[in-house]
């Protein structure tokens, strides 16, 4: 089996936290496989993507992309914040400019990069923005030049960190048909926390379940087998989607409810 | 590749231009008039009642209509130099102002730094915050004698009681900015693996501007205010003398043009910072 991104036993502990936020997690992604993590608020997803990015360090077990363990943060795992984390002094164009020429300086030339900058901003049509600054435009446009800074990056893997998740429902369905392109275009392995089933379902080839928090554990692993390209109109009534979709939803409220509503 | 830039820039200006010109004159002047005529209403209320208060025989201090009589040369004409102290209101400003821009200068430089430093250094926040918290709170004129008894000349004790003054701020807000760098902007930073002077100047100082221009903003204030109160001990041309020579030969009205002289343009000074900060930051210290 093609072992391109390895979690291998990866449990993470806070300081002074007597029970780990994650524990004996396993996870093997293929080479240009879209897996989504989905769980409830708090059981760690965040945590799992912070620790791949090497944001975070792992207490025990580790992350291994392509034979090399990851020991901190990296271009070659460039993450999409939750909150876009774009810089609000530089324009959109200076913010990937940024990452292009402190990532790719040593193999392409000044030019190269400038025309590097414009075909990401072009591949998340955003170039009609390019000089605009971060607080002029709205929080969708702001999440797309965010993924065209982390693609311009030429990423091994993608990290989203539940990208859509401060933006109205259209604007959510909008970005989220562009992934899949942007996915099938470039073939980019993508891990994306998300906490929207139909989202999971719709953008991933596996969805991994992770129990509530702490001590949580990947409870389930799904295999998504809709075939690609995919069309959230055409899928709605599809039995396969449905059926994937409901095989989430029974995981998250029946077996694995939120504590903090159960307690309620 | 830059073809597409100009197209939609230009259509939206083509868009946008014709509009205001649609509206009859009266329409585009109305949002003008609101902002303008409250404050000259007020203005105007508040002369006539000074006006009426101090026409009584008791009065202790000139009405409007006596400070224009006896002050008209020197409301008319800033610009005259008769020699020694005998100076339009221009020069003496003028004079206040060199003062105020030099003592500013050294304690931005210096207080740029020193913030940055305890910023980013545990060990130097935690040596000169205590002395910095103490030092900060002592009067500015009280640092007028030991500087006078340190340089034994007025020209830079009246410097250094600024650069004193307008320190504190400078260097306090410098450091809150820079240990309030967000958490997301390092992680950015650290994906695309910005360290050393390139996260300084790509990073740091542009989240700290903000925060670094609200300490000029305050620092600049309190210079225009200590350099008024320097000048009328150390004597000499500047405004604070000028006002406290007219006090000297009982010239309320003198005193009364300074006064207005001396408010105006600390509100330039204070406008001109946050201009600047505007342009230098490109309004991101606004949000």
């Amino acid at each position: 089996m093609d072992r391109f991104l390895d979690i291998s036993q990866l449990s993470v502990a806070f300081p002074r936290a007597p029970v780990p936020v994650l524990r004996e997690i396993d996870l093997t992604i293929r080479r240009g496989e879209y897996v989504a993590v989905i769980g409830h608020s708090g059981c760690g997803k965040s945590t799992l993507l912070n620790v791949i990015a090497g944001l975070l360090p792992a207490t025990a077990g580790g992350v291994v992309l392509e034979g090399r363990e990851v020991e901190g943060p990296g271009p070659d795992r460039a993450v999409v914040f939750q909150n876009h984390s774009l810089l609000p002094w530089l324009t959109c164009y200076q913010n990937v400019k940024l990452a292009v020429d402190q990532t790719l300086s040593r193999t392409m030339s000044r030019a190269a990069r400038h025309d590097w900058v414009l075909e990401n901003l072009a591949l998340v049509r955003m170039t009609h923005a390019k000089d605009k600054r971060p607080n002029e435009i709205s929080g969708g446009m702001k999440q797309r030049i965010g993924i065209a800074r982390a693609l311009a990056m030429r990423p091994k893997v993608l990290l989203l960190d539940e990208p859509f998740g401060a933006l109205d429902a259209l604007t959510r369905a909008h970005l989220q048909d562009q992934v899949m392109e942007i996915h099938a275009q470039r073939g980019t392995t993508v891990v994306m926390i998300t906490h929207d089933v139909d989202e999971a379902v719709l953008l991933a080839d596996r969805i991994v379940m992770l129990t509530n928090g702490p001590n949580a554990r990947i409870g389930e692993v799904l295999e998504v087998e809709l075939p690609r390209p995919r069309d959230r109109l055409a899928l709605a009534a599809d039995p396969r989607f449905v059926a994937a979709r409901s095989a989430v939803l029974e995981f998250l409220h029946a077996r694995h409810a939120n504590p903090a509503l159960a307690a309620a | 590749m830059n073809m597409l830039a100009p197209k939609p820039a230009a259509a939206t200006a083509a868009l946008s231009r014709p509009l205001p010109a649609a509206l009859p004159r009266a329409a585009r002047l109305k949002p003008v008039l609101l902002q303008v005529l409250p404050p000259l209403l007020v203005l105007a209320a508040l002369v006539g009642l000074w006006e009426f208060a101090a026409s009584g025989p008791g009065a202790t201090l000139p009405p409007p209509s006596k400070v224009w009589e006896d002050a008209r040369d020197l409301i008319v004409d800033p610009f005259f130099d008769r020699g020694g102290l005998d100076k339009g209101l221009f020069w003496h400003l003028l004079a206040s102002l060199q003062r105020v821009a030099l003592g500013f200068a050294l304690a931005t430089v210096a207080g740029v730094a020193l913030g940055l430093l305890i910023g980013t250094s545990d060990f130097a926040m935690r040596g000169l915050d205590p002395l910095f918290q103490v030092l900060r709170t002592v009067p500015p004129l009280a640092w007028l004698p030991l500087s006078l008894a340190a340089f034994r000349e007025a020209q830079p004790s009246a410097i250094f009681v600024i650069f004193i003054t307008s320190i504190w701020p400078i260097i306090i807000n410098t450091a809150v900015g820079v240990r309030n760098v967000p958490q997301d902007y390092r992680n950015v930073a650290a994906v695309i693996r910005l360290r050393g002077p390139a996260y300084f100047w790509k990073i740091l100082l542009p989240a700290a501007a903000p925060y670094i221009f609200t300490g000029l903003k305050i620092g600049i204030g309190l210079s225009w205010l200590a350099i008024i109160a320097a000048e009328m001990l150390i004597g000499g041309v500047g405004i604070g003398f000028f006002i406290w020579d007219a006090w000297n030969s009982s010239n309320l009205s003198d005193i009364i043009v300074a006064l207005i002289y001396v408010g105006l343009v600390g509100f330039a000074l204070d406008r001109l910072v946050a201009l600047a900060g505007r342009l230098v930051t490109h309004g991101t210290a606004a949000s």
